[in-house]
């Protein structure tokens, strides 16, 4: 045990402070990058509490006060059944998130677990998973997910399905990349001479030293899988009408906006806009934080 | 025959894997279908007879291996079974639909890449300017936009407020009567023709899902543009070049403009794939008469084979694209003359 330690490198408590120093000072110095985590929080904060926020039951229709512009009573406005538009925006976030952190999880275990086998072994394993990601990629990926649900069946889960596989490719080939660059490694030998099994050393000496690359790739990913979850629900697949869910209410919201009741549309499709801008800065703000070469 | 002849081929044949890839993922996407597809196909009013008979029709009760023999022959023959709505062929339905498609990403990447190359370029050659900061604003906010969203804003303001464009119902407003079909793309037809009242309003109806497209696909391409010039300009054949004492001009638009636009036709791949899918939203958008407004109708009543169809096709399309791209890609770079 003691000599394991002694040879495997991966951070070590040093490093971690070094690191977090290092957060404090990029984000101190790109006040962006502390704007997007602000950003991130308060929705985090909306998915959680949403509930506890809302002035009005989302689901609660009122003939009387339809297609109301947005007011001090309802702050968005109501929609064309009288729905108070606050209350379903702020309901949504739950789902929306739900949703694409779910397809980016999803993405991301069974991706890192693909791509470091791929990585570690090679071989036939690197050359099936090779293929299999190529032949995902060979296909316009919104429109895969769209074929997928269409076969699987047009339901939520099948929509988390579809998001997670076109996510997949990423996954897989940053963590192909990151676990061969270390396959060979001084500390990776040191593991193994000292009796370490292969899926040992994979999992607890290399996987680790992978993760913050593919930090950054989940939270540069977030948004784009936010932004397909929301186009599909958009053409009618996954989340059913009165659900409030954004791309959905987009969709009912863009029948009027030829008549000029913009709101019904605008305020969804603003919450989803500043949800992927904020994991966008996020990504990128990581990404400093991790690789300082890649700053643009 | 020629080294570069040879490696054309060469391209060609690797793009056989991924096309049998698609082939083989959509066989696999038309068999997913949960249930019985015979039953399903047969429609609610089927007997016990007819079920069957629609099965051995479809080939289900052979073995998997067969059954995709029968699919693969039937698509070398061109035949994507018949829409369960229209019974109508989807073959032919998709290539009616095909140039209104094509019309609307061509015109989008034509505009993007008109306005995302001199941006990302300049941005490049004045870095820490104010354009390169509009540059990196626009780079960021452009991924973050919903394409769907982008379009109805514009619909809005330019529909609704200003009144500059016309309403958003497909290709042309009905008082043109379509022009005489030769390309499909409905502008070229109409000028071809000599009717410029029909081409002008032809592009008074493209315009907007045109820019609502072309801003989507506007960020990468800029975003890969200022990245590849940074790199050409801090490369040692330009500081060469410098100390040679030639002009800025040349340097920039002659030496590292030329060599930055390598990556950039990589990337170009990269946003075909998210256009074609951008696509789709877009022309339901619009109600624009694609083949992506075609399957979300599909989609809509679960019309199975019209679905699988249009994602087969797309597949098919962005394969060649890519194909394209990497021909391209050989013929400009000077150092694939000598490596294989």
């Amino acid at each position: 045990m003691a000599d394991r330690q002694s040879v495997a490198p991966p951070i070590a408590p040093a490093r971690t402070r070094r690191l977090l120093g290092h957060a404090v000072y990029v984000i101190g110095d790109n006040p962006i990058t502390a704007i997007a985590f602000a950003l991130f929080a308060l929705i985090i904060g909306v998915a959680v509490f949403g509930p506890l926020l809302i002035p009005f039951d989302p689901l609660e229709t009122n003939a009387s006060r339809a297609l109301m512009p947005p007011s001090l009573d309802n702050w968005f406005g109501t929609d064309n059944l009288g729905r108070d538009l606050f209350s379903r925006v702020i309901i949504a976030t739950r789902l929306d998130l739900m949703i694409s952190v779910a397809a980016v999880a999803l993405a991301f275990v069974v991706g890192a677990a693909m791509g470091s086998a791929a990585g570690y072994w090679g071989g036939w394993i690197d050359i099936v998973t090779g293929r299999l990601i190529d032949t995902i990629m060979a296909f316009p990926l919104f429109v895969l997910a769209m074929g997928i649900v269409a076969a699987l069946g047009n339901t939520v889960e099948n929509i988390i399905y579809a998001t997670a596989i076109i996510n997949l490719p990423f996954y897989a080939r940053v963590a192909r990349a990151e676990v061969r660059i270390r396959r060979d490694s001084g500390f990776v030998q040191a593991a193994r001479l000292s009796g370490n099994s292969d899926l040992r050393i994979l999992a607890l000496h290399i996987f680790p030293n992978t993760l913050p690359p593919m930090m950054v790739q989940i939270s540069l990913n977030m948004g784009w899988a936010i932004l397909n979850a929301a186009g599909l629900s958009f053409i009618g697949l996954g989340v059913r009408p009165p659900t409030p869910e954004w791309g959905i209410m987009v969709a009912e919201g863009a029948n009027f906006v030829v008549s000029g009741e913009w709101w019904l549309a605008f305020f969804p499709g603003l919450a989803l806009m500043i949800t992927v801008f904020a994991f966008n800065l996020l990504g990128d703000g990581l990404r400093d934080i991790v690789d300082p070469r890649q700053r643009t | 025959m020629g080294q570069r002849t040879r490696l054309v081929l060469s391209r060609m044949l690797q793009a056989l894997p991924a096309l049998a890839g698609v082939v083989i993922v959509s066989f696999a996407l038309t068999r997913m279908l949960p249930g019985d597809p015979a039953v399903y196909f047969a429609g609610p009013a089927a007997t016990e007879q007819s079920i069957a008979q629609i099965r051995v029709a479809m080939g289900l009760d052979l073995s998997l291996p067969m059954q995709f023999l029968h699919y693969a022959r039937d698509l070398l023959m061109g035949d994507l079974g018949n829409s369960l709505s229209t019974g109508q062929p989807v073959l032919e339905e998709l290539a009616r639909r095909l140039p209104a498609s094509l019309e609307l990403t061509l015109t989008a990447l034509l505009l993007s890449c008109a306005i995302a190359l001199p941006l990302g370029v300049t941005a490049a050659v004045h870095q820490g300017s104010w354009i390169d900061h509009a540059c990196r604003a626009l780079v960021t906010a452009g991924v973050s936009l919903p394409t769907f969203f982008t379009g109805i804003a514009l619909i809005y303001v330019f529909y609704y407020l200003l009144g500059w464009a016309p309403a958003p119902l497909g290709r042309l407003d009905f008082v043109y009567l379509s022009p005489p079909d030769v390309t499909g793309f409905y502008v070229v037809d109409a000028l071809m023709a000599g009717d410029f009242e029909t081409a002008g309003g032809a592009m008074r109806q493209l315009i907007l899902p045109a820019s609502t497209l072309a801003l989507f696909t506007l960020a990468p391409i800029a975003r890969m543009a200022r990245a590849a010039m940074l790199e050409a300009l801090s490369s040692d054949y330009i500081r060469t070049a410098k100390a040679a004492g030639l002009s800025q001009r040349k340097i920039v638009y002659f030496y590292a403009f030329q060599n930055a636009m390598l990556p950039v036709i990589t990337t170009l791949g990269m946003v075909f794939s998210f256009t074609l899918g951008a696509n789709v939203l877009v022309e339901k958008v619009f109600s624009w008469p694609g083949i992506g407004s075609y399957a979300v109708e599909a989609l809509v009543v679960s019309d199975y084979a019209a679905v699988q169809g249009f994602v087969l096709a797309m597949a098919i399309l962005f394969v060649a694209l890519n194909l394209v791209i990497d021909i391209v890609y050989t013929l400009v770079d000077p150092r694939t003359r000598s490596t294989t």
